[in-house]
């Protein structure tokens, strides 16, 4: 499904991530843990292709078969791969059925407003909350169902989701990851987060560690325990 | 890892016209091409003396110190007077057919079909066409082109003229008010509510030409109008000057509405005075929008001289490449109880550059006025940039001041969110450059909001219509 091969990543000239090599499966669920700064989002932000990060000659990323290395982030979305984003920007003046009539050029722009909706409702996103500015003025919290909303509508073959728990209520957590589980077939799922709370919702068949860039540990989701219990020196 | 695609603009009215003008002065300007305009014209003296007295003026008054760089204007090369046709025409038909062509390829006679209420085209410096809706004329309605009514209307003219923009105002007033050929009078009367916008077309076609129209308008008590102006020019590799003036008077109780839809093409330099006097209970509203030209400077004012006058500018610039945006709006408050709002959007991309220059003067004595400014301003790129000179002078204590400034970029972070939802870079900064500007462009008519946010999508994505 997603194979990174090779993967050395700069930013501003110093290397975040050392050298990864790692196959990530079709159907299965995998929690990326690490200390801050271990290089976690950077990973995400680098599967999607965000410009900033240069990555080194021999760096592979394929996808489904497919070298997207050189790909544009929005040909790598077109291919289905999503990313739930930490803290999404505030776009003034666009709302959310805005950004995704141009999302989805070709469905009915009534159609998907009923669909978004639908999916609000689900989820616990209000009217209000779609109609305003995209992310403008919402907490932590309404941002993550803001994306989650999203991971949901846009339906992908790879849902990358970057600390969708933190700021999320127990209730609201419940919520979302029930509904992104009842969606997870034939789906891969990256979980990048820092805490084992989630993992209790969203079950992960493996656990990677990622410390100071480089793949320190790969277990199953008893590790994650350990690291709550532990901390990550020991991994 | 992306390479971010040039954007680039191509102009849609970039197109000429092989015409020859009925008449032509010499480039350059000086008393004798003065008194031969003012000569073809058959003026009566009071204006003739006037543009004699306003280019005495004009020699003598500095460049503005401050502002864009206008030293490549070369007032020398300029042609000061283009008199394109012989006579006026009523139908579209009567125009020789290069002209007609023009603003068929511009869609103006569509647009009077559809919802004007009269029309004017000038095409350099006469307007060669003007119409206005039967049942308006009966109700006492004037819209004609500026020197018919000086022919047909001289004590009103001669009432309001240059009262407002005296030639001594600044360079390019005083310019005006020697050269000045063409432009609208509109005489709205007493109660009187004009429903459709009147629209006048104003079109540069010759090279190195000079265009100086000057319109007035008057809003008796209680009346209503909304004028709309619009105007292109060919690109041609030479400087063309378009200084015009506008004086507006807004009596007891009416409202005027003046919308503009400035696109020059990019060789134009545009600097305009535009004034209005607000008198009691009256509403005056600028919408000016600026698209195109090389440097345009415009602060649109207003004078609140009567109690609960009411005036907003709404401001909107987008500057794209080497052009320079610097526009503005002031509001002068002289009396009690009188508000005014600015509200001004800019946007700058690919090196553009726009600044907001705003004066606000609350007298003494203009008790419990309220003043509002707001200015945003919104950049594609790093190149680019935005400055704003916002002045206020409030001289009574009881006055309600809000100002808000804003400067956002369209950073690496919010097009990659956009493209992590597969929407490319184009489509991203057009739904932010259209969501930015959207305050403003519901504020237009429909069909010039359509034009604008077309005009708008061409600089972003840089395919002709």
């Amino acid at each position: 499904m997603l194979e990174l091969k090779n993967l050395s990543v700069k930013i501003d000239d110093k290397e975040i991530l050392h050298n990864l090599n790692f196959r990530f499966e079709v159907g299965k669920l995998y929690a990326i843990m690490g200390p801050n700064g271990s290089g976690k989002s950077t990973l995400a932000f680098v599967i999607l292709g965000h410009p900033r990060f240069v990555l080194s000659k021999k760096s592979k990323i394929i996808f489904n078969g497919k070298d997207i290395t050189d790909l544009r982030p929005e040909e790598r979305a077109k291919r289905g791969i999503f990313l739930s984003f930490q803290t999404p920007p505030s776009l003034s003046g666009v709302n959310i059925f805005q950004l995704l009539n141009f999302a989805f050029p070709k469905v009915n722009p009534s159609i998907l407003r009923e669909k978004v909706r639908k999916v609000a409702e689900k989820i616990g996103v209000g009217n209000e909350i779609l109609e305003r500015s995209f992310a403008l003025g919402l907490s932590g919290g309404e941002k993550k169902k803001v994306e989650a909303l999203q991971a949901v509508v846009f339906d992908p073959k790879l849902l990358i989701l970057d600390e969708i728990d933190t700021g999320l209520d127990v209730d609201a957590l419940k919520r979302i990851t029930r509904i992104l589980h009842e969606n997870k077939k034939g789906k891969t799922f990256i979980l990048i987060t820092h805490y084992a709370r989630v993992l209790k919702y969203l079950r992960p068949d493996y656990v990677v560690v990622l410390k100071d860039g480089r793949i320190s540990n790969v277990g199953d989701e008893t590790l994650a325990e350990k690291i709550e219990k532990e901390g990550y020196k020991n991994f | 890892m992306m390479n971010s695609k040039k954007l680039k603009f191509e102009y849609k009215y970039g197109f000429r016209v092989d015409h020859k003008p009925f008449y032509t002065t010499k480039p350059g300007i000086s008393k004798k091409v003065v008194q031969e305009i003012s000569w073809l014209k058959e003026e009566p003296k009071w204006m003739r003396d006037f543009r004699l007295k306003s280019y005495e003026i004009f020699k003598r008054k500095e460049m503005p110190g401050w502002g864009p760089d206008l030293s490549t204007i070369k007032f020398d090369e300029i042609t000061y007077y283009i008199k394109p046709t012989e006579d006026r025409a009523k139908i579209w038909e009567e125009l020789p057919p290069e002209i007609k062509k023009t603003y068929d390829l511009i869609g103006i006679p569509e647009a009077e079909k559809k919802f004007l209420a009269g029309v004017t085209a000038q095409f350099e410096s006469e307007v060669v066409y003007e119409s206005i809706r039967k049942d308006l004329e009966k109700q006492g309605v004037i819209f004609c082109d500026m020197d018919t009514a000086v022919r047909k209307y001289p004590e009103i003219v001669k009432e309001y003229f240059g009262k407002l923009v005296p030639p001594a105002d600044n360079k390019f007033a005083a310019l005006n008010s020697a050269v000045w050929s063409g432009g609208s009078f509109i005489y709205v009367p007493k109660g009187v509510k004009v429903n459709l916008p009147l629209q006048a077309y104003f079109r540069i076609n010759a090279e190195r030409m000079g265009q100086f129209e000057r319109t007035l308008i008057i809003a008796e008590e209680g009346s209503y109008v909304h004028y709309v102006e619009g105007c292109t020019a060919p690109i041609y590799s030479t400087n063309s000057l378009h200084a015009a003036v506008v004086e507006i008077f807004v009596k007891k109780g009416a409202r005027v509405r003046y919308t503009t839809i400035q696109n020059w093409s990019k060789n134009v330099f545009n600097l305009v005075t535009k004034r209005s006097k607000a008198e009691e209970e009256a509403i005056m509203e600028w919408v000016d929008c600026n698209i195109g030209s090389a440097v345009t400077m415009k602060y649109p004012s207003v004078l609140l001289v009567g109690k609960r006058a009411r005036a907003e500018t709404l401001s909107l610039a987008y500057s794209h490449g080497k052009q320079v945006q610097d526009s503005g709006a002031k509001m002068i408050h002289l009396a009690p109880e009188t508000s005014s709002r600015v509200i001004s959007k800019s946007v700058a991309g690919n090196g553009g550059r726009t600044s907001f220059r705003g004066l606000i003067q609350v007298a003494r004595g203009a008790k419990n006025s309220s003043v509002y400014v707001s200015c945003d301003a919104l950049l594609l790129d790093k190149k680019s940039r935005s400055d704003t000179y916002p002045t206020m002078k409030i001289f009574e204590n009881s006055t309600q001041v809000q100002h808000e400034a804003t400067v956002e970029r369209i950073g690496e972070d919010k097009l990659f969110y956009f493209n992590c939802r597969g929407i490319k870079k184009e489509d991203a900064e057009s739904l932010l450059v259209n969501g930015f500007i959207a305050p403003i462009s519901k504020e237009i008519p429909l069909e010039y909001a359509i034009e604008l946010n077309r005009l708008i999508n061409l600089k972003m994505t840089g395919t002709v219509g």
